[in-house]
Formats: C-alpha cells, sequence, structure tokens
C-alpha cells in the first residue's frame, strides 16, 4: 500500500525539506487542492480580505487614538507599528486554519484513504499538503505586503525579506499545527486550539510593544513562537533592530516547524496506513 | 404554533448544550478576559497616554469605552455562531429540523425553539461578559445592569435574520463569506474600538445603519451612566425592527425549507 516514497532517505529529505518537494507525487496533493479550490475560489480570495479589514480598522480609527509608539527609541507610526503584527498573525492563522482542516480530510471526508490506494504515500501527503498550505499563505502575505507598501507602511528596503520570513512563521505553524491535529478526537478539541491561538494574537506584541509588560509577563511573551514572528516581519518592514540577533527568531521557528512536522510524519503513516 | 412545542423544540438544544459545554466556555468565559487584558488594559496604556485621545473618546479611559462595545459586539458573534453552522447542520447534514417535523412539532415552532435557546446562550454570555467587566472596573454606572438586556437584544436582531438566511442555504460558502465580509467588518468598524466619527464621512452613515452600532451605542451609555430616554428608545426600537424582520423572514424561510 505504501508506494516507492513510504520509506528511506529520500522522503526523510522530503520531510525535512518540504520545499520544494522531492517527490513528483507530492505535486499531485497540491494540484488535487488547486483544482477543489477552483470550485470554491470565493473561500481563498475571502481570506486575504480579514487582516486587510483589521489594517483598515487600525488606519483609520485605532491610530489615531494611539498616535506614535515607540520602539527601541525610534518613534513609529501605529499603523506602521500594527501592520506587520497583523502580517504576522495572519500567517500564524492561516498556517492553522489549514492544518486543522486536515481533521475534516482525515476523519470525514477519507480523503487520504482513498490517495493512498493509489501510488501517492504518506509522506508526499504531508509534504504535498504543507507545500499547498505555504504556496496560499505565501499569496496573502505578498498581497498583504504590497498593501503595506501601497498604504506608506514599509519604510526600509529589508521588506523584500519579510514574504519569505512569513514562509518561516507559516512552516512553523503549520507542521505544529497538523501535527496537534493528528491527535484530535473531536470538533471540541479545536476549542483548545483558539485557546493557543486567541491569547498569542492578542498579547504577542501584536498590538503594543514588550515595554508595556511588566518583565515578568515580558519573560512570558518573548517564549511564545509569535512574538518571534511579529518580531522579525517588524524589524524587516520598519528596518528598527535589523541585525545577525533576527537569525534567533528564525532559528526558533523552523526548530519548531521541523519538530512538528518529524510528529506529523510519523502520526500520519500511523493514521493512514494501520 | 404554540409555545409548549416551541420549548420542546428549545429543550432539544439546551439539552444537546448540556453534552459539549465545555467548548463554550472558553469562548464565553476566558475570551472576554483576554480581550479586556490585550485591548483595554494593554492597548489602553497606549491610548491614555496619548493627548486628545480621552477627548475624541468622551473623557473615559479606554477600556471604559472599549468594554461596552466588545460586550455588544460577542453578543453578535455568539448569536451568529449558534444560526450560522447549527442551523444549517440541522437543515443539510443532520437533519435534526427534519426529525422534529416528524412529531407534532411544525415549522415555527422548531424556529422559535431554536431562536429562544440562542436567547438563552446570549443571557448567560452577556451576564459573564458584564460580570468580567466589573472585575477590570470598567462599569461606571448602575444601569450598567441593562446592558445584558441591550446585549440580550442586540444578539437577537442578527440571530433571527441569521437563522433565515442560513436555512436557505445549501452549502457553507455563504456562511463563510457573510462571516467574513459581514460580521467581521461590522466588528472593526461599528464604533467598538474607536468613535464612528473618526470613519471617512462616506462610510459613517452605513456605520450608524449596522444593528452593531446601535447595540454598541445602547450599551455604553448603560454602563458609562449617560443614557437618555429618548437615544435609548430609538436604539431599541431600531434593533426590534430587526429582530421582528428577522422572525418573520425565518419563518416563512424555515417553512419553505421544512414543510414540503
Amino acid at each position: 500500500m505504501s508506494g516507492p516514497a513510504g520509506g528511506g532517505t529520500a522522503t526523510l529529505l522530503a520531510r525535512i525539506a518540504p520545499l520544494p518537494p522531492v517527490s513528483s507525487r507530492a505535486w499531485l496533493m497540491v494540484e488535487r487542492n488547486l483544482m477543489v479550490y477552483r470550485r470554491a475560489w470565493l473561500i481563498i480570495v475571502s481570506g486575504f480580505f480579514e487582516p486587510l479589514f483589521y489594517l483598515f480598522s487600525v488606519g483609520v480609527g485605532i491610530g489615531a487614538l494611539v498616535g506614535h509608539v515607540t520602539v527601541a527609541g525610534h518613534s513609529i507610526g501605529y499603523t506602521t507599528f500594527v501592520a506587520p503584527g497583523l502580517l504576522a498573525s495572519s500567517a500564524m492563522n492561516g498556517a492553522v486554519y489549514d492544518s486543522t482542516n486536515l481533521f475534516f480530510k482525515l476523519h470525514y471526508a477519507k480523503l487520504y484513504d482513498s490517495i493512498l490506494s493509489t501510488p501517492v504515500g504518506a509522506g508526499d501527503v504531508a509534504v504535498g499538503e504543507i507545500t499547498w498550505a505555504q504556496l496560499r499563505g505565501l499569496g496573502y502575505s505578498a498581497a498583504f505586503l504590497i498593501v503595506m507598501l501601497a498604504m506608506g507602511l514599509v519604510d526600509s528596503w529589508w521588506a523584500v525579506f519579510a514574504l519569505p520570513a512569513t514562509a518561516v512563521i507559516g512552516f512553523a505553524f503549520g507542521a505544529v499545527g497538523m501535527a496537534a491535529t493528528s491527535y484530535m478526537r473531536s470538533w471540541q478539541d479545536f476549542e483548545f486550539v483558539q485557546l493557543a491561538i486567541l491569547p498569542m494574537f492578542l498579547f504577542a506584541t501584536t498590538f503594543y510593544p514588550l515595554s508595556t509588560y511588566p518583565r515578568t509577563l515580558q519573560i512570558v511573551v518573548e517564549c511564545t513562537p509569535l512574538y518571534h514572528g511579529v518580531e522579525l516581519i517588524r524589524a524587516l518592514t520598519t528596518g528598527v533592530g535589523v541585525g545577525p540577533g533576527l537569525l534567533g527568531h528564525v532559528a526558533y521557528l523552523m526548530i519548531m516547524g521541523l519538530a512538528g512536522l518529524a510528529v506529523t510524519s510519523r502520526r500520519l503513516e500511523r493514521l493512514l496506513l494501520r | 404554533m404554540s409555545t409548549t412545542f416551541a420549548f420542546r423544540s428549545m429543550r432539544h438544544w439546551a439539552y444537546q448544550y448540556k453534552r459539549a459545554w465545555r467548548g463554550s466556555v472558553v469562548s464565553s468565559v476566558i475570551s472576554p478576559v483576554l480581550f479586556l487584558a490585550a485591548m483595554g488594559v494593554g492597548l489602553g496604556t497606549l491610548v491614555n497616554h496619548h493627548s486628545g485621545s480621552s477627548a475624541s473618546l468622551g473623557g473615559v479611559s479606554y477600556i471604559d469605552f472599549i468594554a461596552p462595545g466588545l460586550l455588544a459586539a460577542t453578543a453578535m458573534q455568539t448569536a451568529t455562531g449558534e444560526s450560522t453552522y447549527p442551523v444549517m447542520d440541522a437543515v443539510t447534514w443532520g437533519k435534526t429540523y427534519f426529525a422534529m417535523m416528524a412529531t407534532p412539532l411544525g415549522a415555527a415552532d422548531v424556529m422559535l425553539g431554536h431562536l429562544a435557546w440562542i436567547g438563552v446562550r446570549l443571557l448567560s454570555t452577556c451576564t459573564v461578559y458584564l460580570a468580567v467587566m466589573a472585575a477590570f472596573g470598567a462599569v461606571r454606572s448602575p444601569l450598567a445592569l441593562l446592558a445584558v438586556p441591550a446585549g440580550v437584544l442586540t444578539g437577537l436582531a442578527f440571530a433571527a435574520p441569521v437563522m433565515a438566511y442560513a436555512a436557505t442555504r445549501r452549502n457553507d460558502a455563504g456562511l463563510a463569506a457573510l462571516l467574513r465580509f459581514v460580521i467581521v467588518p461590522m466588528f472593526l468598524f461599528s464604533g467598538v474600538f474607536f468613535p464612528v466619527t473618526q470613519l471617512p464621512a462616506v462610510i459613517r452613515p452605513i456605520a450608524y445603519a449596522t444593528p452593531l452600532w446601535n447595540g454598541v451605542d445602547l450599551c455604553r451609555r448603560f454602563t458609562l451612566g449617560t443614557a437618555t430616554p429618548g437615544a435609548s428608545l430609538l436604539h431599541i426600537g431600531y434593533l426590534l425592527v430587526w429582530v421582528v424582520l428577522g422572525v418573520a423572514l425565518a419563518r416563512w424561510a424555515y417553512r419553505t425549507r421544512l414543510v414540503r
């Protein structure tokens, strides 16, 4: 039942480096999603608008109430401050949404059961699904960055690295989200996902700088993955605090993603090829 | 149609809820705490330090401004959540409504019972929200107790028309669009986070016409203690129009879908 890509070093490589997929069969997964969403393009397109509405709301309303924010001695307009936070959060939300979608496909649509009766293997499924989620996320992030640019919210040339940075965030959350989803028993368990996502969205310096917190809370915030994503993107789009320190954020997110991917592949094989 | 039958349909939803209430504790208790801490206290620190903001907020601190807005917005979200996918499920995947129709219950009983249950959920959600607000010190008047029925009314102004809409759908694509293009923009631009007067003049009338803004302003005047009988009655009347029209539409939609 498991195809040629069911084991061995080639799959291991594909698991560790999901982009570009090593096995051509993983692309079939991407192609399948592309065909499905051609009929539901509205869902894809609408995903782009939510962060945009948030950005407009901040730009037209909350920004005027806050004025400027001081980051590392630099005074930044509030909308310029929040925009990268929203970009990082939407990369997280998109990745988690896509990965929890796996639950429906796994348990209700039984999609993977039928796919595995073809030469496509469990490894191809994992890599293909992550690749698809990444491509979709990159589309949203690129569109959001263009809007930021048009609104004059990009202050630095470093912003060209913001797009790959969103891919790193998407990879980290997508992989861990898929791993978590593989352990879910019912829809009720998804409340726990919300319980992890919502506080991060609200508290991981998306809406106000770390200095707002007392030191003990700062340490808690610094441990969350979204904080690293937000700080990374914010440094790149504002140009404030760009330095080798940013690689620390990247490393945190990459390790998280690789750990999630390792768990996901193992769990998928167990769930699908039992 | 009879109230006894509608009550029986409501008990179905209450019974189901008894088996899955834990998940809703997260959304109805923990999320108000998180939102008030992040937006009211955290973002509030920045807003309160900015000169001139206090004047545009009517001389109150940001948490006092935003908390009643979030109460009304939570009522909207609870109501929409309960009247979209559960209704969709009951007419398509799970076919619960059709099972109810196989008993002496009529389409109107099925609809009113479900709406009444949403009202119960709204009552508990708004009560919890007000308690959390009080714990954050964001209640400035005893009139705030009226914010609970005001929140329930706001929620029902959404629940009834949304039930009518959801009952006519064949799949959930329309529901996703409703959430993303109607509910989310309303949440962000109807005076919850900043006064509507800050919006461009072209958009302002749209914001004033939304049921959410009417609910937000009604709740806000109650918790701040600035309510006047005239303005309050105007908001209540406007929200009631949405409820009555929504119920009429929902009765029609349920009869069309459930009676063949």
